[in-house]
């Protein structure tokens, strides 16, 4: 394997968490919902991901338990925004806050364990083939999981009249509620599929990325995920390619750092968020005010009856 | 004309497609609907009157399913039914048109009226409809195009294609023409007109009410919220109805027009400015004089640059050159709001809630937006809250603010009072110019007629007011010269007496607009 492959083959693997939790957060945002709890969720997943993965000894379990957690930490937000009608920042954070503290606590008992690979992927000929081969054709279900995913979001955002009804909901609430549309009811759908995504992708960094499980180990890349819907306009498309452009600026901090290349180990590990930063600066620069926002996010929606 | 006769008869034995009896709603202390009857055959276009205030958006929100009504009871060709929701009253044959367009902006026209189909339907078939019935009725829309690149008009149609295509036997208008050039206005009466041939019933809301009288064949008035009369519109003048509406026999505007030759206290010279937003509107070289003692009104259909103008007569935004905007001689295009007041200029936003106040501040509080550059409201950096509060007490008082407890917040007064503070908070300064933006837009006939006197009277006392308006009648009330805005272009102000409406119509639409150039050079 040369230097370069291994090199691709980790920014796949960084990149794949950031994808599920930034389309997760693509389709609640779609839907008029800020949920700035994806690094909550994300920790939740990871947590729970894991400590079902040795409970049951089975990945399989370990991910619907990721998934799991996922769901009922963004259940537990969507009762606070749409039951309640609360601030959804103020909420939002509450949830990141709330999720890393919980997922230290669930996570305890399994510290120092540590898991073995997942299978990946092995087509004889064509996984074998020199540079592309594993790149291709060597990946664990989660990658080719993650791809689907986003052509799905796509799919059904632009091509499904379920579709139609979750952006028009998101684009102003008060012209969906006079037409009948069941706002909440949309609403409450899509946190819960963003909360499925968060835990999904916390599970892949503890079962796959890691093998093990440490306090605070999404180390950020839930609010990677939240600045890369507003990188990517809303749109999976572009969702995928800001993933695997901070996915690549993550993996070469790294791989720059074992390069010593005479630049403060903490001023490259910092290169990611730098980038999420000057990225977002950027594209409001350059596009103003038709970004492709959903017209209604972050209202908070109260029907008068 | 027998057949037409004896069906018209038969029509008239039958019940009512649908009768309102005895509809209550109650919103805490606030009856909004008290016992109203209404009924609406089909084929008939039957109007709905009222100030704001009076309980109209109320009864029609009941009407879609929107509200519940707290007493009362519903019968639809006699039968009793329960509207649960919008779902429930498109079933029945219910349609709805908003005033304020339940449309999505970056969604495309097809995705709009798909929105509102039932979901069993694809999007092709959705567009194959709703081409099919635009052909039909003459209401050419591009379905491929997102709703923000529309005019109000286009806009419109889009919400009237959406209604037909649920084959309604209703159809609710609220407001239509609101929005809309004279010529617009009458492509849509005939519109509707062809739908009650084919025995639809429509109900008609609306403030004009020669509008009223030319397509309505009944009215029902209603005045905090009950029904005052029901009358045939057309066996009545304007004014009656104005006077039932409002409760008391209503004063025309005292224009006195041509009272002063004053000098040009706001002068505009060759202004363009690009947009500042996305959708926005060029300015292209401007050049208007308001003299002291004179109206100028500016018509036009919104979105042709008014906001645009408006942001840089205020000082909102910078105009470029120093000339190119001038108060009482003194060059102000670089001079940002507050300095412009202090040089004696006033304004008043077109949207009252947000920009002309601040929805969850107290009218003591929202004294101090457009005033604390100006003197007595304010003491080294500290807010005098008891001159705010004397003050926002004599705008109360002077323009007939009406409002819940002493000193309520904002967003509690209904659109005609709020706006009766707004621009009470600018007339009371007694500013050498006043921009007022929309003044009366979405305000009862009341308040309307307060605002404009008022306006009328501060520039007979020497004031130069330009009034930007999109209110035909209101410009032809009070202005001394009309000018159009179009595209970003302002033709040349005329006298209005030498003005008809159709004249400005056409300018309004831009089909003038070479014509005028011409004349202009």
């Amino acid at each position: 394997m040369t230097i370069v492959e291994a090199i691709l083959l980790t920014v796949v693997t960084a990149s794949t968490p950031l994808l599920i939790a930034a389309l997760g957060e693509l389709v609640t945002e779609r839907s008029g919902v800020l949920n700035l709890g994806v690094e909550g969720m994300m920790a939740m997943g990871a947590a729970c991901g894991f400590a079902g993965a040795i409970l049951f000894d089975s990945t399989l379990a370990g991910v619907l338990c990721g998934i799991l957690a996922g769901v009922a930490t963004s259940a537990l937000f969507a009762f606070i925004v749409l039951g309640l009608a609360a601030n959804q920042v103020a909420s939002g954070l509450a949830l990141t806050i709330l999720g890393l503290g919980l997922s230290g606590l669930i996570g305890a008992p399994f510290i120092g364990a540590r898991r073995d690979p997942v299978a990946h992927l092995n087509i004889p000929g064509l996984t074998d083939l020199p540079l592309v081969g594993r790149l291709f054709f060597g990946q664990d279900a989660f990658v080719y999981a993650s791809l689907l995913l986003c052509l799905g979001v796509g799919w059904f955002l632009f091509r499904t009249r379920k579709g139609l009804l979750l952006r028009a909901v998101g684009e102003n609430q008060a012209s969906a509620h006079s037409l009948g549309l069941p706002v909440l009811r949309v609403r409450l759908l899509a946190i819960l599929f963003g909360g499925a995504c968060a835990g999904l992708a916390g599970a892949y960094l503890s079962l796959v990325y890691t093998r093990f499980w440490s306090p605070g180990m999404t180390s950020g890349r839930g609010w990677i995920a939240v600045a890369l819907v507003v990188f990517a306009a809303w749109r999976p498309g572009w969702a995928f390619f800001g993933a695997y452009l901070f996915g690549a600026a993550t993996v070469l901090q790294l791989h720059a750092q074992a390069a010593a290349i005479g630049i403060p180990a903490q001023a490259l590990s910092a290169l990611p968020y730098v980038a999420t930063i000057v990225a977002l600066v950027v594209l409001s620069l350059g596009r103003r005010r038709d970004t492709g926002a959903p017209g209604s996010l972050g209202m908070p929606f109260v029907p008068d009856r | 004309m027998t057949e037409l006769n004896a069906a018209a008869e038969a029509r008239a034995e039958e019940p009512p497609l649908i009768a309102m009896h005895g509809i209550t709603k109650v919103f805490g202390s606030l009856v909004a609907n008290d016992h109203i009857d209404l009924a609406i055959r089909a084929g008939e276009i039957h109007a709905l009157l009222g100030e704001n205030g009076a309980g109209k958006s109320t009864l029609v929100k009941i009407l879609y399913g929107l509200l519940e009504p707290t007493e009362g009871e519903i019968r639809w060709r006699g039968e009793p039914v329960r509207l649960s929701g919008p779902q429930a009253a498109r079933a029945l044959g219910i349609g709805m048109v908003f005033q304020h367009f339940s449309l999505f902006e970056n969604l495309t026209v097809a995705e709009n009226i798909a929105a509102a189909m039932p979901p069993e339907m694809s999007l092709a078939e959705v567009a194959a409809k709703a081409r099919e019935v635009s052909g039909q009725y003459g209401l050419p829309v591009d379905l491929d195009r997102p709703v923000w690149t529309l005019s109000a008009g286009e806009r419109q149609r889009i919400e009237i294609i959406r209604c037909l295509l649920q084959d309604p036997q209703l159809i609710v208008l609220d407001e239509p023409t609101s929005v809309l050039t004279p010529q617009e206005a009458e492509r849509l009466f005939v519109t509707l007109e062809r739908l009650a041939a084919s025995g639809c019933a429509i109900l008609y809301i609306s403030h004009r009410l020669e509008e009223v009288r030319r397509l309505c064949s009944s009215a029902t008035i209603l005045r905090a919220g009950r029904v005052v009369a029901t009358i045939d519109p057309r066996a009545v003048s304007a004014r009656e109805i104005a006077g039932l509406m409002v409760g008391t026999a209503l004063h025309d505007v005292v224009a006195l027009r041509g009272a002063a030759e004053g000098a040009p206290r706001l002068v505009v010279r060759g202004l363009s400015l690009p947009p500042e937003e996305a959708h926005g509107q060029t300015l292209r070289e401007i050049h208007l004089t308001v003299r002291g003692g004179e109206v100028l009104g500016i018509a036009g259909v919104a979105g042709n640059g008014q906001g645009e103008l408006f942001a840089a007569l205020s000082g909102e935004r910078l105009a470029g050159a120093p000339e190119a905007v001038e108060i009482d001689g003194r060059p102000v295009g670089h001079l940002g709001v507050t300095e412009r007041r202090r040089l004696g200029a006033a304004f008043v936003p077109e949207e009252r809630l947000g920009h002309g106040a601040v929805p969850d501040h107290r009218l003591a509080e929202n004294t101090l937006l457009s005033r604390h550059g100006t003197g007595g409201l304010v003491s080294r950096g500290f807010v005098l809250a008891d001159a705010t509060r004397a003050l926002a007490q004599r705008i109360i008082e002077t323009f007939d603010v009406r409002k819940e407890g002493t000193d309520p917040r904002a967003r509690t007064l209904s659109g005609g009072n709020l706006q009766k503070f707004v621009v009470g908070r600018e007339i009371l300064r007694e500013p050498g110019v006043l921009v007022v933006n929309q003044p009366t837009w979405g305000v009862d006939a009341g308040a309307a007629a307060l605002i404009r006197q008022a306006l009328v009277n501060l520039a007979r006392q020497g004031s130069a007011v330009l009034v930007i308006s999109q209110d035909l009648d209101e410009l032809f009330e009070m202005a001394d010269r009309i000018a159009v805005i179009h595209a970003g272009e302002l033709s040349t102000p005329k006298p209005t007496g030498d003005l008809t409406r159709e004249a400005v119509g056409l300018l309004m639409t831009g089909a003038a607009a070479s014509k005028g150039t011409v004349h202009a050079h």
